[in-house]
């Protein structure tokens, strides 16, 4: 149970993906302009995280182990990345088509998120468990969530304020970005 | 008894005593007198007098237009001088239609009488009554009274509120009212509670700054089933869901009215306006208004007669237009600028202010917001006017919404408490317009849209029907012609010289007579007649602004119509010539 | 089987990916069955925020159209009638940057207007009630032409084809009624004096 709870805080807050390993950072900058499409974006890709870190440790012990093809995993990973995503994508544009048109062409872009990748592998490098594996997926899914949804908020703040000509749009935002990262190392060595 | 704290609220200097020194005072009969005809919120009425007629004090004038409406009455005797668009007090500073009265100085009334019997009336009759003598919520809103004190049948109504807050600084027309007409008042609440199947509960709201107020009332109110609560004094406290509040710690749903939750407010003054409508059968031709500022000389409360110029009041309270900052029409913080002097009190006027520049000062310009959270703190109905600020900057619609912008009562306390002096309540106000703007916009266009799709729709019958007429005929056509030629060959060449011949026949009984020709030809040479001459007038009028290839084009058109005319007159020319060849021959 | 296949490296690998390769094929060719979208719903939305004047001036015979071809990524900044306020309320919707109306197409007017037709000189041709796309204009062969001031929308489509130029396009008035308050002065433009109003 412990061990649960340590994996889950590790991968939202102390090794976050976004602001601490600096992973998946394309659609962290190019789908936070609005919270609707940033809380939108963040469930798309925890949903993709999740089911990947289980399909990925699937393939990699039932296909890729036995087979002594573990030189392959990066390929078979975004295989099974790849497929995911799609099947999220047809999901999406089925259940919420105003969703998929404002998530554009970042949600296909998932699929090169290095995040999930990330992901995949280090479940595969570290030799988690199923269990293990699928709860560091959905932690990485829900680190992103967090960062993700955090930031938008405040973009949209920043998008009405008067901030001055030289600063406005993509620099500002990674200012902030940086400041929110300075704010998450803190919670390195918690546990 | 027991009441509760409504949230946020501002406490600025009340300003009330230099008002209240002097009795209710009355001015000079004005020479003209100019009533708007939209006072209330409503469809505005509709005059029913000619000009140049003379009228009575108190003879209706205009008639309520539709269901939300309230007629308007001559405030004393004249002359119609006038109706048309005239300057009134709106923030638009645009013209409003008016009556104008020039008074013949006589203020006679036209006979009257009040509802003889009116404490066995029956409600209906009542509402009548009040509805004919134009009476609409003298607190500032302007809310007819007869139909707020209507709700229907499935709101019943348990709680009558009296508004006797006058929570505004500066303002003191209700708190003299009622120290001189306390009994009157009273009586007006039973008529009130009467229409209204007598509530459980009849509460006067009223706030701890007027002693002297709740004194005179109390001695009336000892066996009458009325109880008069008061309370800390706050800024905003008088509004009607504050005041709900405060009384019964009752909260209006967003959107709704009282009657939603059983209950009605009513102004104090507007309950002595129908207490003399009912029992004296007066119409609402007059209201007490406070004249304050220390730019007059004289403060006090006068009995105003509605339509009388505040130019006229001003003369008469020793006004010094240059120690005036500004001339407002209500109180400092809810009520607004008058560009000008000349515009007439209307039925919702309580207060015309006059302040120095100690008093009310110029307007710092805005600084930027620090997003210091004061605004937040101050409001009444517990928004978020900072957010509101920045969306309504941002002109983001959905989220100001969203944000509830239309529950804000635009009281002022966030505007008065912001330390950058940002003019709060303007933006929301402007936001306000901007979304019903656009929602009417959209009505509109959707109306568009269904009328452009039943277009497309006739246009793609219209066709369809056109192809299966045209099939139809076809259709038969063939049939004949397989009929004919079906029977023998012989009769198929003589059919055919019987179809020729029917042609021809046809074409015979087709041709016009003479005459019909040459009328035909007549009308033609009208229509080329006028075509030139409109021609001629465009290139008459084309100035040096055009240039030459624009005067080029309008000379061609000139002399293509000048052609055209007199091809038409070489056909009549010919026809003519035709028609006597034949006759001859 | 595993260990035969393990001891030819390349062959395993090429098994491996390609048995996996069509299985997530054959899973995802049965999710797009399931999952089949019919019709683009975001036309409608574009289509609901698009003044519905159909005057022609975006280039596309009418606004569902242009609809249709924003949704499939045209520019929308064509629509005069709709203003600054419809680009923006479509980059909202499809979370875009909002640009200024495009010139090309017309300008915005400041003012509504609606057709008048001079009845004096009317002839009755009907090729104004033709071309009217809200059947704004009542009348019919050789009778009398007049235009329904409520449902005319300003579009502008009628004046072209009267023969007898007898339309004109006049501009509505805004009465006190359909006041609404302006924005209040940006800090830059304003100075103290300016807010002191004139007696």
């Amino acid at each position: 149970m412990q061990e649960f709870a340590v994996i889950l805080v590790s991968s939202i807050l102390i090794n976050n993906f976004v602001l601490v390993q600096f992973l998946g950072l394309c659609p962290f900058m190019g789908v936070s302009t609005k919270l609707e499409s940033a809380i939108g974006m963040s469930a798309a890709t925890t949903f993709v995280l999740t089911l990947t870190a289980m399909a990925s440790y699937v393939v990699d012990v039932l296909v890729l182990m036995p087979m002594g093809l573990i030189y392959l995993r990066t390929i078979a990973f975004i295989l099974v990345i790849a497929a995911v995503v799609q099947f999220t994508k047809m999901f999406i544009e089925k259940s919420s088509p105003l969703l998929y048109r404002v998530l554009g062409v970042f949600l296909p872009l998932i699929t090169t998120n290095c995040a999930v990748l990330g992901v995949a592998l280090q479940n595969a490098s570290k030799d988690l468990n199923f269990m293990q594996s699928s709860l560091y997926g959905f932690g990485a899914g829900a680190g992103f969530s967090l960062v993700l949804i955090f930031f938008s908020a405040m973009r949209e703040r920043l998008a009405v304020a008067d901030i001055p000509a030289p600063f406005e749009g993509a620099a500002i935002a990674m200012i902030t970005a940086g400041l929110m990262s300075l704010a998450f190392m803190g919670f390195s060595g918690l546990v | 008894m027991k009441t509760w704290v409504t949230p946020g609220g501002v406490h600025p200097p009340e300003n009330k005593h230099q008002s209240l020194t002097l009795p209710i005072g009355s001015l000079p009969l004005p020479e003209k007198l100019l009533i708007t005809l939209s006072q209330h919120i409503g469809t505005p009425a509709k005059p029913c007098v000619e000009l140049g007629s003379s009228v009575l004090k108190g003879q209706k004038i205009a008639e309520a237009a539709g269901p939300v409406s309230v007629p308007m009455h001559a405030p004393t005797s004249g002359t119609i001088s006038a109706i048309e668009h005239r300057p009134i007090a709106h923030s638009s500073g645009m013209l409003a239609p008016c009556i104008e009265i020039t008074s013949d100085g006589r203020d006679q009334w036209q006979a009257h009488q009040g509802i003889e019997d009116y404490k066995n009336a029956s409600a209906s009759t009542l509402l009548q009554a009040i509805a004919e003598a134009g009476i609409a919520g003298m607190g500032g809103a302007g809310f007819p009274s007869a139909v707020k004190l209507n709700p229907g049948s499935e709101r019943p109504i348990h709680t009558l509120i009296v508004n006797a807050t006058e929570c505004e600084p500066y303002i003191t027309a209700d708190d003299s009212a009622i120290r001189e007409r306390a009994a009157e008042i009273i009586e007006g609440i039973g008529i009130l509670s009467q229409i209204l199947g007598h509530p459980d509960n009849i509460l006067i709201g009223i706030e701890d700054n007027k002693p002297e107020a709740i004194a005179a009332l109390e001695p009336h109110t000892q066996d009458s089933g009325v109880s008069v609560v008061s309370f800390p004094t706050k800024y905003p406290s008088g509004g009607e869901k504050q005041l709900i509040y405060i009384l019964t710690g009752q909260e209006i749903p967003s959107g709704g009215l009282p009657a939603d939750i059983g209950m009605v407010c009513v102004n104090i003054g507007t309950t002595y306006a129908i207490k003399r409508a009912i029992v004296e059968g007066e119409p609402l031709i007059s209201r007490v208004t406070t004249m304050t500022g220390e730019a007059c000389g004289i403060n006090r409360n006068y009995e105003t007669l509605i339509g009388t110029m505040v130019s006229h009041m001003l003369e008469h309270s020793q006004f010094n237009q240059d120690r005036c900052s500004r001339l407002v029409m209500g109180g400092p913080m809810m009520g607004f600028s008058l560009t000008s002097a000349e515009v007439p009190i209307v039925k919702t006027t309580n207060c015309i202010l006059a302040p120095s520049y100690d008093e009310i000062p110029d307007d710092e310009p805005a600084q930027p917001c620090i997003r210091c959270g004061l605004c937040a703190e101050a409001c009444p109905v517990s928004l978020l006017p900072q957010q509101l600020f920045w969306y309504s900057q941002a002109e983001d619609h959905e989220r100001l919404e969203a944000h509830n912008l239309f529950d804000c009562i635009e009281c002022g306390a966030c505007s008065y408490v912001c330390p950058s002096n940002i003019p709060l309540v303007q933006y929301y106000r402007h936001s306000k317009g901007e979304i019903q703007k656009a929602r009417v916009e959209k009505v509109k266009s959707d109306h568009a849209r269904q009328r452009f799709e039943f277009h497309q729709q006739r246009m793609e019958q219209a066709e369809r029907d056109k192809e299966a007429k045209r099939a139809a005929r076809r259709e038969a056509a063939e049939k004949a012609k397989t009929a004919k030629s079906g029977s023998e060959d012989k009769s198929g060449a003589g059919s055919a010289a019987d179809i020729i011949a029917a042609a021809q026949a046809r074409a015979a009984a087709r041709k016009v007579s003479p005459e019909q020709q040459q009328a035909k030809f007549e009308r033609s040479i009208a229509g080329a007649e006028m075509r030139l001459q409109m021609a001629e007038e465009k290139l008459a009028e084309a100035d040096d602004s055009q240039t030459d290839e624009q005067k080029n084009i309008l000379v061609a058109a000139a002399e293509a119509a000048r052609q055209k005319l007199e091809q038409a007159r070489g056909r009549l020319a010919e026809h003519l010539k035709e028609r006597n060849g034949e006759q001859v021959d | 089987m595993i260990e035969t296949i393990a001891q030819y490296p390349i062959l395993a690998a090429l098994i491996a990916l390609v048995g996996l390769g069509i299985l997530f094929g054959a899973l995802l060719g049965f999710a797009a069955e399931k999952f089949k979208v019919e019709g683009d719903p975001i036309v409608e939305q574009i289509d609901e925020l698009l003044p519905q004047t159909q005057c022609g001036q975006c280039g596309f015979p009418g606004c569902r159209p242009y609809a249709e071809s924003i949704a499939k990524g045209d520019a929308i900044n064509k629509c005069p009638p709709g203003g600054q306020a419809t680009i923006n309320a479509i980059a909202n919707l499809l979370d875009v940057p909002a640009p200024e109306l495009d010139a090309e197409h017309g300008e915005e007017a400041d003012v509504k207007t609606v057709a008048y037709i001079r009845e004096d000189e009317c002839i009755g041709c009907t090729k104004c009630i033709q071309a009217c796309p809200v059947d704004a204009i009542l009348g019919a062969a050789k009778l009398m032409h007049t235009v329904i001031a409520d449902e005319c929308t300003g579009c502008d489509l009628c004046v072209e084809p009267c023969p007898v130029d007898c339309i004109d396009m006049l501009p509505v008035e805004e009465t006190i009624k359909e006041w609404h308050w302006p924005a209040p002065p940006t800090t830059a433009d304003l100075i103290a004096s300016d807010l002191r109003p004139q007696l």
